[in-house]
């Protein structure tokens, strides 16, 4: 069975710098058009299902805002 | 649910003050990965710089000590001789370390203290705005050198991991970069090796971070990051100049 990873964000520690934007192989992430309590556009994912939870984010992200969990069956 | 990714408890809650996409970050996150991975959070101590790092105890959730400019691995080398069964480290810009601190640094390396340096090389002075480091590239620009730094006017950038290969007592040296998943993998397994050197007692052991500046340098982070790999690694070679077998 295909592997389902869900990434979250922690949107107010974001500062937008938009590395992780670039480094994502699927191309799946984005500037959020609102801001956070900081005033930056914070990343955000566009297609939760396309992630393949190769971690490319969260290894360049230099605030600590990127968790990875890889979804059991059901969830 | 299962975690592949989850933030380090080695770094504090606390929003860090660098600027966005800051190298100082990544550099911070991957230090304190290894502390964790090697249940050393409890017996690390740190020694902070001046610089923009100047805040980092406020971050790393580690026993630290504040230094003042470039005197760290003084300090380290005190806190490591009293406290054996501790890891010691400072953590130091380039700034801050290969210029005010060169001394320090150099004779820390010579009397072979049992600490380890992580060296953020941004090729700047960051913190204050922008002054040529002696790191600074032949023809980078900074607010002490606005048309780029000339040979003529401030000789050549100095390269640090080579100047401390050449000290018997510096048993590992390496250079790093941080500028992709790969490069940051690799960053994170010379960090642990310098660790392990560290616990075996054998000697001086260093790593350096080839590291962005977004602010300073005037790039966006996405572009400060390719800089970094295409000008600063062209002159300093990313690499382990020294190890020893354990
Ligand atoms: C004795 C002394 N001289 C000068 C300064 C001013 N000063 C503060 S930070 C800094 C340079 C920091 O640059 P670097 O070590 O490269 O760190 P970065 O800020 O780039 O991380 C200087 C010169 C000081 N605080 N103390
Ligand atoms: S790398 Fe981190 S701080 Fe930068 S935009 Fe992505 S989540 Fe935000
Ligand atoms: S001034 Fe440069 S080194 Fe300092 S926090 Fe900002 S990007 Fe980082």
């Amino acid at each position: 069975m295909k592997k389902r990873f869900k990434l979250e964000f922690n949107r107010d520690k974001c500062k937008g710098c938009e590395i992780c934007v670039s480094f994502c192989p699927k191309k799946l992430l984005a500037l959020d058009k609102e801001v956070n309590s900081k005033g930056y556009h914070p990343a955000c994912i566009t297609d939760q299902d396309a992630c393949i939870g190769c971690q490319s984010c969260a290894l360049m992200c230099p605030d600590c805002c990127i968790s990875i969990y890889e979804l059991e069956e059901g969830e | 649910m299962k975690t592949v990714f989850a933030p380090t408890s080695g770094m504090t809650p606390v929003d860090t003050s660098y600027c966005p996409g800051c190298s100082h970050g990544i550099a911070h996150r991957i230090i304190m990965e290894c502390l964790e991975e090697r249940g050393a959070l409890g017996r690390a101590i740190g020694v902070v710089p001046i610089g923009c790092a100047i805040n980092a105890h406020h971050f790393m959730n580690v026993d630290m000590c504040e230094s003042t400019h470039g005197r760290a691995p003084a300090i380290a080398a005190g806190i490591r001789r009293v406290h054996p069964d501790k890891l010691v480290f400072t953590y130091q810009g380039d700034g801050d370390l290969a210029s005010i601190g060169a001394a320090e640094i150099v004779h820390a390396a010579h009397r072979g203290e049992k600490f380890t340096t992580f060296f953020i090389n941004n090729a700047i002075y960051g913190m204050t705005g922008g002054q040529m480091a002696p790191t600074t590239l032949i023809g980078q620009r900074a607010t002490t050198a606005v048309d780029g730094r000339t040979v003529e006017q401030a000789g050549m950038p100095l390269r640090v991991c080579e100047m401390l290969a050449t000290i018997d007592m510096a048993v590992f040296v390496e250079r790093v970069m941080l500028t992709n998943p790969a490069q940051v993998r690799r960053a994170k397994a010379a960090v642990h090796k310098a660790l392990d050197i560290q616990e075996a007692r054998k000697g001086f052991t260093f790593v350096e971070f080839l590291s962005a500046c977004p602010t300073n340098w005037g790039y966006a982070p996405v572009d400060a990051l390719k800089w970094v790999e295409e000008k600063m690694a062209a002159y300093y070679p990313v690499k382990n100049f020294r190890t020893v077998e354990l």
